[in-house]
């Protein structure tokens, strides 16, 4: 007979359970003397128990299945989870491992009916909109002044004590809403920053829905497909202890007895032979509604959000449509990005100046860039410029290739690695491929971008190379000359 | 709601209805910030069940179903006498919020006829997604199925707003394509598959936001005559080039409004389902696409057993296995076994060997598993070379009954 008795509070008395646990565990009290009694239980032998004791130490799996399993309605749940505690402690660690134990399959057997029972909470959960003064009641706030407000309520009866365990999934969901959830075993109420627990409720009956429970169960009824009718399906997914509280099932009966009829006929009703019509109308309009010209491109462009972090407005490209030779740098620079103009900074002085040695009128050609966004990270007040990674640079290719088929120049001129890579689509080293280059489908030239001469750090380098890409640009100019003269 | 907007919600949604590739699992978890709404559940929440016994779990429409095509497999083509509406992005965008502040669904699946032009139509997609996102703060989940045909900037730009983005093979065969959807072509659909599939892990290794649930595909099967083993072997090749998420199989339903090119004939649903278990033998079982394909006669599935029964009756010569010292693989290939039967035995026989009493508590499959499995009491040899153990474990093999 047993030794001890606990009185356990109703619900999932988790807290009560721990320190139970604990005093047992300390006092070294078999599972078969203890009885674990109901709120209220009558007619039971034993001592009645309390006490303080230091926590157990038990495997994680262990506690979790402990919280899962208080919430089962089950009487025994907390007789059968002390036994498990009680064989863990005495030499089987790894006892939850052993899952064809009969102890072991039956707690896991409940905690899964635990789980799926907050599972159906999360979905088959109606809130319907209210309107309140203010607050969780209408008497509380009754001649306040307090203004009107929407208050979401939802009437569930779970099928264990799992309303505290799904609360979480409603918190961190509906956090900017005022709701409030009421089962038979307890309510829970939300203004946006608490969570109160409240008293058991009741069913409201006269609870109305509102205006948007009418066009979900529309929404419901117009998904169903009549030709792959299965209710039994149906059933088993959704039980039926929820359809009271489901605003669509009312669609149901109507639509399962209707739909035999309905596949008939479909089935029945000849196809009315439409002549198909050529596709040529949809592709035209596909074409269309490309951009016609580089300027509708350009607002495109300029409407469309960064595709790189950082960047406060599109640069655009500049100079005349019908130029022989077009530019293709990087991305914008800081200075570029605040006037919305191509190559104004301190490395489009480098290359005005290099053009004109070059003999090349910075007039004549079309600038622009393979980025039209300039892409930087702030470190203190300083927009620190970052290079544009691969996929970034392929993502503005459409937009690049776009441009130069409006412009159709004689030659392409990349400046720099990036922009050899989003006119050709692929990584290309400048120092081994400098010079004459096919961009198909437009002939190219690939030299290096001059914020790289900006950057090289002894004068002489940097004279040198700034002597090296004049004769690019020299060269640049002869050919483009060339392919003006044979066309 | 008021009577306009529901009228346009019964017809676009009706119109959406036969797309199927419609989960709202594998979403990074989410959570609302202090004054947004929605958050996402990793493996998805099903809202309810339909008579047809598929899941609700978001509000899936169509933006329109004016379109400028005439695929003829689709309720929307341009030659149905469909009755035709749509939707302005702001109503999209209230029907969403107010359904989903009622916990009715997970977010949102949009899709849409090609009105106008695939540019337009991919716009406003987008910005359905851009202004739930950024103006609303919502974090709920969305979907968009992707025009392969609209500008690769705009999917891009939709792709940062949306949870999963996906474009439908719908047709398994390019023949078929050809002569059901003239005006589309599969390479068009692979290209942009493929380029989908480049952004999606470039966007991964960048940590930039870019359809983090990935893509997925949904195929009508039996509209067209491809085989089963065509239909696998297509799957097996979306998998492994473009990573897909998922390859959702539908079952061709008979359309109101039907072209003559196609068969008036209820849905092959067993079909469909034998389809789904083939799918789920290559994913977590570790078939391969030819074992599968193989497994069934002709080029066609089994539909009195499932593939991994067919499979094992025409290798008996693999089993029986014995539950106290077969390999994992080996385990998962027993009729009856599932994944989770699977890991609870490897786990248990470390601590026991496992007797038939055991493995009752451990599958609820053990009576199909008995014949390919050996315990220590239990040994089926004879069972194994019995020629009528197809028939005692086979399912009657006719078409699911409507009621
Ligand atoms: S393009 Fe899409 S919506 Fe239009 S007919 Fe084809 S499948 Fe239907």
């Amino acid at each position: 007979m047993a030794r001890v008795r606990i009185d356990m509070k109703a619900g999932a008395d988790l807290d009560g359970f721990r320190k139970a646990l604990r005093a047992l565990v300390r006092d070294g009290v078999a599972p078969d003397d203890v009885v674990f009694a109901a709120e209220g239980a009558q007619d039971l032998f034993g001592e009645p128990f309390v006490g303080e004791a230091p926590p157990v130490a038990l495997p994680r799996v262990v506690t979790r299945l402990i919280a899962d399993v208080v919430c089962h309605r089950d009487h025994e749940r907390y007789g059968l989870l002390y036994r498990l505690v009680w064989r863990v402690l005495h030499g089987e660690r790894a006892l939850l491992e052993v899952a064809s134990d009969p102890l072991v399959c039956r707690l896991a057997r409940m905690q899964q009916e635990v789980r799926r029972d907050i599972h159906h909470m999360h979905g088959f959960l109606r809130f319907r909109r209210v309107v309140t003064k203010g607050g969780v009641t209408e008497s509380e706030t009754e001649g306040s002044g307090i203004e009107d407000k929407e208050r979401f309520v939802a009437y569930f009866e779970p099928g264990h004590f799992t309303l505290v365990a799904a609360a979480p999934f409603f918190t961190e969901r509906f956090a900017n809403m005022a709701w409030s959830i009421l089962t038979p075993d307890g309510s829970l109420h939300w203004d946006g920053k608490e969570l109160v627990e409240g008293p058991p409720a009741r069913r409201d009956p006269a609870a109305a829905g509102d205006g948007f429970e009418e066009g979900w169960r529309t929404y419901y009824a117009a998904t169903f497909n009549p030709a792959r009718a299965n209710p039994k399906l149906m059933a088993q997914h959704m039980p039926r202890r929820y359809w009271a509280d489901m605003p669509e099932v009312a669609a149901i009966p109507e639509l399962v007895s209707s739909a035999p009829a309905r596949v008939r006929e479909m089935i029945a009703r000849e196809a009315a032979a439409s002549p198909k019509r050529a596709p040529e109308k949809a592709l035209q309009k596909m074409r269309e509604d490309r951009p016609k010209s580089l300027q509708d491109l350009n607002a495109l462009i300029a409407a469309s959000e960064p595709l790189v972090s950082g960047a406060t407005r599109a640069v655009l490209g500049e100079g005349p449509l019908n130029a022989d030779i077009v530019f293709v740098g990087e991305q914008p620079g800081d200075q570029e990005d605040r006037e919305g103009r191509p190559f104004v900074g301190p490395a489009g002085q480098l290359l005005d100046r290099a053009l004109a040695e070059a003999g090349i009128e910075r007039g004549s050609v079309y600038l622009t860039n393979a980025v039209k966004h300039f892409k930087f990270e702030m470190r203190g007040k300083r927009r620190i410029h970052q290079k544009p990674s691969v996929s970034e640079v392929k993502h503005y290719r459409w937009w690049l290739m776009a441009e130069l088929e409006f412009l159709s120049p004689r030659l392409v001129v990349a400046l720099g690695g990036t922009a050899a890579l989003a006119l050709s689509g692929r990584q290309v080293s400048v120092t081994k491929t400098r010079g004459r280059q096919e961009f198909p489908p437009f002939a190219g030239f690939l030299t290096v971008h001059p914020a790289y001469l900006l950057r090289l750090p002894d004068a002489e380098a940097k004279a040198s190379a700034y002597r090296a890409f004049v004769d690019d640009l020299r060269q640049v100019r002869v050919i483009a000359g060339k392919r003006r003269e044979a066309a | 709601m008021d009577e306009k907007l529901a009228t346009k919600l019964g017809i676009l949604a009706d119109a959406a209805k036969y797309d199927v590739s419609c989960a709202s699992s594998g979403a990074p978890k989410r959570k609302a910030g202090k004054n947004g709404l929605g958050a996402t559940a990793p493996s998805g929440i099903c809202h309810a069940f339909t008579p047809d016994g598929r899941c609700v779990s978001l509000l899936k429409i169509l933006l329109t179903n004016y379109c400028l095509f005439d695929c003829a497999y689709c309720i929307n083509r341009r030659s149905s006498n469909v009755p035709r509406a749509r939707f302005s992005v702001e109503e999209v965008v209230r029907l969403t919020l107010e359904f989903y502040k009622r916990n009715y669904i997970e977010g949102l699946f949009l899709s849409s006829g090609i009105a106008r032009s695939p540019d337009r139509t991919m716009e406003e997609m987008m910005r359905v997604a851009k202004t739930l996102r950024r103006v609303h703060g919502f974090q709920g989940y969305i979907h968009l199925k992707a025009i392969p045909e609209a500008s690769p900037w705009l999917i891009e730009e939709a792709g940062r707003y949306a949870d999963r983005l996906s474009i439908n093979l719908e047709l398994a065969s390019g023949a078929s394509l050809k002569t059901l959807a003239p005006e589309k072509n599969d390479r068009t659909i692979t290209h942009a598959m493929g380029q989908m599939h480049e952004r999606i892990l470039e966007a991964r290794d960048e940590r930039r936001r870019f359809s983090p649930a990935g893509q997925s595909t949904q195929v009508i099967v039996g509209a067209d005559d491809v085989k089963d083993a065509a239909i696998i072997r297509t799957s097996a090749r979306l998998y492994g080039d473009y990573a897909l998420k998922r390859v959702y199989y539908s079952a061709f339903s008979p359309i109101p409004e039907a072209s003559v090119l196609l068969p008036a004939k209820a849905p092959p649903l067993r079909r469909e389902n034998r389809l789904y278990q083939a799918d789920w033998l290559m994913r977590f079982y570790g078939f391969s696409a030819d074992e599968v394909a193989d497994s069934g006669e002709d080029g066609m599935l089994a539909l009195d057993v499932d593939p991994k029964l067919a499979w094992a009756l025409k290798h008996r010569e693999r089993f029986p296995v014995d539950v106290n010292c077969a390999e994992r693989e080996m385990l998962l290939r027993v009729p009856g076994l599932g994944q989770r039967a699977v890991e609870r035995i490897l786990t248990s026989r470390r601590h026991q060997k496992l007797r038939l009493p055991d493995l009752a508590r451990l599958t609820a499959g053990l009576k199909r598993a008995l014949p390919f499995l050996v315990t220590p009491d239990h040994r089926p040899v004879s069972l194994i070379d019995r020629l009528d153990l197809r028939q005692r474990l086979a399912e009657p093999a006719q078409q699911m009954s409507l009621f």
